[in-house]
């Protein structure tokens, strides 16, 4: 009888520890669903800062178009756009164009731009060498930016996509990053 | 003797089933002849990739069918006929390998079947070549915005879209007329025969773009944006409906597509874009305290009064009353601003994406104004230009 | 205090229950226990079908006429909260404290002490979800599938309560569950091999070990949620790098192996009544528990056909595609096996047995529909609409639902020592199935027409088949009363019920007194000579 309370609760404990253990697995499944988005580029996400490990050889015979969009997130009153609606790109070769930016509220605003590529398989094939999308912007009440962004097409590019839209929604983390942000001046 | 009696038995069992059976089938058909099945399916829709949609749901349907004829006709004639009361013995079998295995065997046979033309089909659907249109669509709480790309900025067309309806008939004080809750103030226009490419993203929270007739369905996430396509062939008119939880008016913000042949599609894109010219005039020149109240109140009901109502008493307090207090009757700036730029961790909106900066000055004078509020002051669309451009 | 309790209960162990009120607040007894989470979720149920109700009404025509659309959303979520976690899954627990012990001749369940947390925690639980009804800014309204970020950054008030609760509700599960598996594992007769157990043990084991490996992912996706919305991290939130898609896939990760939850226990229970009612074994025991397991196993690898429209590459709408049809063919198995069993047997139709066969069917409707939900293409027009309701509501009422009705039919007078009324069985049993099907099948035609769910208020087109809806789910509900008072009924008296019970009925259960004494098998049985296959 009290080899089977030990037995018992040594299977009661070990249950304990696959609770345990499965409450741990649904945090880790954030990361892991990072690496999986990374890998399979599931819901268009772009990697981050591209660091060529080979030249890529540029592909002359073939053209792609890339669109771009910029939206805002809600509550989010900054002027937002691409200067560019749509370039004819080569794979290969690298490509730069600018985002403009203003601040039209009463305040000092932090906001971060948030990538994402349609069709989303072509996600991993958009490498960005530089984008204002790797750091936060600050700008103060009126200020005006102009945002870089530098990219390559990779020529793995497969063929079926013929026209690649990267959109831009920024979003407005003003409160988030409060205490980074220096007080907005009163009007 | 015992044998006889017992086949006897039997045999009276399988005239009960047999009887029982007739009279199943009978009344089946008939109801099949009563009801009006068109009504009550898929649609077919108007593009090849809908239709392909519609023979798929057919065929599986009519598989899932066949398999329940077949088990549940089993499983009746056997209530029918295996009865104790109709004297019948159980029998004891348990088990029977061979039986076995073919009801694991043959069920996969059949799911391949039926997996074959399901991933042809997607296969087409997920086809990524070049676009003769691209339009974005954004959803809002709760409206749907819609924007014609265009290499040339001064040449996109951009607006929203949202519930005609108006509330007295979903709160029965008027009668509901057709396309009651499916029809909104401005439709998406497209051309027939090209191959438009949808942009699916949204401003707030998830929401999904369907529209049935094109078998298109694709949720529109915050921060991401989705693609989706469609050549339709027939001039018409489809509706659409929001098919994800998006909040309080979630049945409030259908989609309507109006398909068109290209010359009628490019004068409208033409109407469109001079549309788009003289908002920029109509800023620049002074409105009188009537033009903004009269164009105040269309945008009040338009895009306010889902949340603040139509008596501007609001559902407080996630939607604060406008009358007699707060901003509306307080410092006009501040009222500008609020909607020009919204409320951070609010359901009020940043206005100044969805409105023009006349509508935004004729709806806060309207507030000003109405219902009793009498501060009697009006903004001008080009101050609230002013402050959106905000080149001070 | 529990140091108390335990010598006092030690002292007590071969009497009857204490008297009063603390007899069910300090009970360690299976049945005792058993019966506190049927009446519980019993109340649940006439609760949330309510709220059914509400919505039915509401949708009886265009237009709205009772509730307001913020209203109507907080009626779906709550509606659906109640019914999953409040009403379907304690009424399994409550079987398997009672049916568990007695079906494997264990004395008690295992671990008494916590079986008694497992359930007093639950009325807290709910007290705390029922109690945001009444908070400003209302209770919850982003359907009980709470998808960030509605429920994060856009969700009212009360979401932390509802975070609460949720987590209360997971710890009862975790706990009730490792008591199932702890029970099951060590408290077998001597002599009884895991190949001898009656089904409903089998599911109910697999079951268990679902529980253990869900729940605490549902635990971590509410405290995702809880993190988001009160300590600024942004898990679902794009704009601090985080993914609102992530969040219905760790939801999901957790709702699908939830969906069967609900439903293997309910394979159990039909499993034990049908051979009694055809007076013939059940057909192949083996394949049911294999065919139990696969269902199991492949219930973690399918979670993502909930989200096929959410926007995945293609390899990953195939792979969910096919993995999701794999499941038909397990599922297949059970319902031949079912029919196999019926076929040449000696069948009677009492209530249990109408309600097992009706399960039966209305089941492998319901299967149907989740096999067409299955096909990506066509499910790009069925996804969230009436279609999708009609489904889970077909395998979860005529499926769950039934099957938990049928179990009480079945072994109430083994509980209560009296037999129920067979004419009021009968009548709530047609009531039920007319209601049932009345309800939810046109629910199939309103969502390929085009209705989507989670809608206050519909087109025109839709409105005669909303109407039959609500008139067939009304008749549903009332009809919930007649079993309450079938049951009330057969508790107070009524024909003595032999040890047996029903005559072609087999298990340890019917070879003890009826009503079950207060201890059973406080010495393990010798177990019957093994029929060997």
């Amino acid at each position: 009888m009290a080899a089977d309370q030990n037995i018992q609760s040594k299977m009661t404990l070990k249950l304990l520890g696959v609770v345990v253990g499965m409450f741990v697995f649904g945090f880790a499944l954030v990361p892991l669903y990072e690496v999986y988005c990374q890998v399979t580029g599931a819901n268009g996400k772009t990697a981050g800062p591209y660091t060529a490990s080979a030249t890529l050889e540029v592909d002359k015979d073939r053209w792609v178009t890339v669109q771009f969009l910029a939206n805002n997130n809600a509550n989010m009153p900054w002027e937002f756009r691409p200067t560019v609606r749509t370039m004819k790109v080569q794979p290969g070769q690298a490509y730069s164009t600018v985002f403009f930016a203003s601040n039209p509220s009463r305040q000092t605003m932090m906001a971060q731009a948030i990538p994402s590529v349609a069709p989303f398989h072509a996600a991993e094939y958009f490498h960005k060498t530089e984008c204002f999308c790797f750091e936060q912007q600050e700008l103060a009440r009126g200020e005006r930016i102009e945002m870089p962004l530098k990219f390559i097409i990779d020529p793995h590019l497969p063929a079926s996509v013929e026209t690649l839209t990267l959109s831009y929604t920024l979003f407005d983390i003003t409160q988030v990053a409060d205490s980074t942000v220096t007080e907005p001046p009163v009007s | 003797m015992a044998g006889t009696e017992k086949r006897h038995q039997s045999r009276n069992g399988y005239m009960v089933g047999l009887k029982w059976l007739i009279a199943a089938i009978a009344v089946g058909s008939s109801w099949s002849v009563l009801a009006d099945w068109s009504a009550l399916n898929m649609t077919q829709g108007v593009t090849e990739i809908s239709r392909e949609v519609y023979d798929l749901h057919m065929l599986i349907f009519g598989i899932c069918v066949l398999i329940g004829i077949i088990v549940f006709g089993i499983m009746i004639w056997s209530m029918l006929v295996h009865r104790k009361s109709l004297g019948h013995e159980p029998a004891t079998f348990s088990h029977n390998t061979k039986l076995e295995y073919a009801w694991t065997i043959i069920p996969i046979f059949i799911l391949i079947g039926m997996a074959v033309p399901a991933t042809s089909t997607l296969r087409d659907m997920y086809d990524s070549s070049n676009a003769d249109i691209d339009i974005e669509v954004r959803g809002y709480q709760w409206k749907w915005q819609y924007t014609y790309l265009n290499d040339d900025p001064a040449q996109e067309v951009k607006f929203m879209s949202s519930l005609l309806t108006p509330p007295d008939e979903f709160y029965n004080r008027a009668p509901k007329r057709e396309h009651y809750l499916s029809d909104v103030d401005n439709p998406l226009v497209i051309p027939i025969n090209k191959r438009v490419r949808f942009l699916i993203t949204s401003n707030d929270v998830i929401h999904s773009w369907w529209v049935p007739d094109f078998a298109v369905k694709k949720d529109a996430i915050p921060g991401f944006v989705h693609e989706s396509w469609a050549v339709v062939e027939e001039p018409g008119i489809y509706r659409g409906k929001c098919t994800e939880l998006c909040g309080k008016d979630h049945g409030f913000m259908p989609i309507v597509v109006k398909a068109v042949e290209q010359q009628e599609y490019e004068s409208w894109l033409a109407m469109k874009q001079q549309e788009a010219k003289d908002v920029y005039e109509t800023v620049g020149k002074t409105w009188s305290m009537a033009e903004l109240m009269e164009t105040g109140e269309q945008v009040y009901i338009q895009h306010c009064a889902t949340c603040h109502q139509i008596n501007g008493e609001g559902i407080p307090p996630a939607f604060p009353s406008l009358v007699g207090q707060g901003l509306a009757v307080g410092d006009l700036d501040g009222h500008v601003d609020i909607v020009v730029n919204g409320k951070a961790g609010s359901a009020m909106q940043a206005f100044a994406a969805q409105l023009n900066p006349a509508e935004i000055a004729a709806v806060v004078t309207y507030e000003r104004n109405a219902w009793g509020n009498d501060v009697g002051d009006l903004v001008q669309p080009r101050e609230v230009n002013a402050l959106i451009v905000a080149e001070e | 205090m529990s140091a108390v309790i335990e010598s006092h209960h030690d002292d007590d162990h071969h009497h009857g229950p204490d008297k009063g009120l603390m007899r069910w607040v300090l009970t360690t007894n299976h049945k005792d226990i058993g019966t506190l989470y049927l009446w519980f979720s019993f109340s649940m149920f006439l609760i949330g079908g309510c709220m059914a109700l509400v919505i039915r009404a509401e949708l009886f025509q265009p237009g709205l006429q009772l509730v307001v659309p913020e209203f109507f959303n907080q009626m779906t979520t709550m509606h659906g909260l109640i019914m999953v976690f409040g009403a379907v899954m304690p009424a399994f627990v409550g079987l398997a404290n009672w049916l568990v012990p007695m079906m494997i001749g264990a004395p008690d369940m295992a671990l008494p002490r916590m079986n008694n947390y497992s359930f007093w925690i639950l009325p807290f639980a709910f007290a705390m979800l029922l109690s945001t009804l009444f908070m400003e800014g209302g209770a919850p309204n982003f359907g009980w599938t709470f998808y960030a970020p509605l429920s994060t950054e856009y969700a009212p008030p009360s979401v932390t309560f509802f975070i609460f609760a949720v987590h209360l509700m997971g710890i009862s599960s975790i706990m009730g569950s490792i008591n199932v598996v702890v029970t099951i594992l060590n408290l077998r007769a001597p002599g009884m091999r895991l190949m001898d157990m009656p089904l409903f043990v089998w599911t109910w084991l697999i079951t268990a070990y679902l529980l253990i490996a869900v729940m605490p992912v549902l635990a971590g996706v509410v405290t995702m949620m809880l993190m988001d919305i009160h300590f600024g991290t942004a898990f679902f939130n794009a704009g601090g790098g985080g993914d609102p898609v992530l969040f219905q896939h760790v939801f999901w990760f957790f709702g699908h192996p939830e969906v069967y939850i609900m439903i293997l226990p309910a394979f159990g229970v039909v499993s034990a009544i049908i051979p009694t009612f055809a007076r013939k074994k059940l057909f192949g025991y083996d394949s049911m528990v294999y065919a139990t397991a696969s269902i199991a196993f492949l219930s973690f690898i399918v979670w993502a056909h909930h989200m096929f429209t959410v926007g995945m590459p293609i390899a990953g709408e195939l792979y969910f595609m096919y993995a999701t049809m794999l499941i038909a063919v397990p599922t297949g198995v059970k319902v031949f096996n079912w029919v196999a069993t019926m076929w040449q047997g000696s069948m009677t139709f009492e209530t249990p047995m109408l309600f097992a066969i009706a399960f039966v069917i209305l089941f492998t409707i319901g299967g149907l529909s989740g096999l067409m939900l299955a096909i990506v293409p066509a499910d790009f027009q069925y996804h969230d609409t009436y279609f999708v309701v009609a489904h889970f509501h077909y395998v979860l009422v005529p499926g769950s639902i039934f099957s938990i009705m049928a179990a009480a039919y079945y072994w109430l007078p083994k509980w209560t020592g009296n037999m129920y009324d067979e004419t009021l069985g009968k009548t709530h049993f047609w009531l039920s199935f007319v209601g049932v099907n009345v309800t939810f099948f046109p629910q199939h035609f309103i969502g390929l027409a085009g209705m989507p769910r989670r809608y206050p208020d519909y087109a025109l087109q839709f409105a005669d088949w909303n109407m039959v809806s609500s008139v067939g789910a009304f008749i549903f509900g009332f009809s919930q009363l007649l079993f309450l008072f079938i049951v009330i009924k057969c508790v107070m008296g009524g024909k003595k019920a032999t040890d047996e019970v029903w005559d072609g009925a087999e298990g340890l259960e019917w070879t003890i007194a009826s009503p079950a004494p207060y201890h059973t098998f406080s010495t393990p049985p010798a177990l019957p000579e093994r029929a060997m296959a």
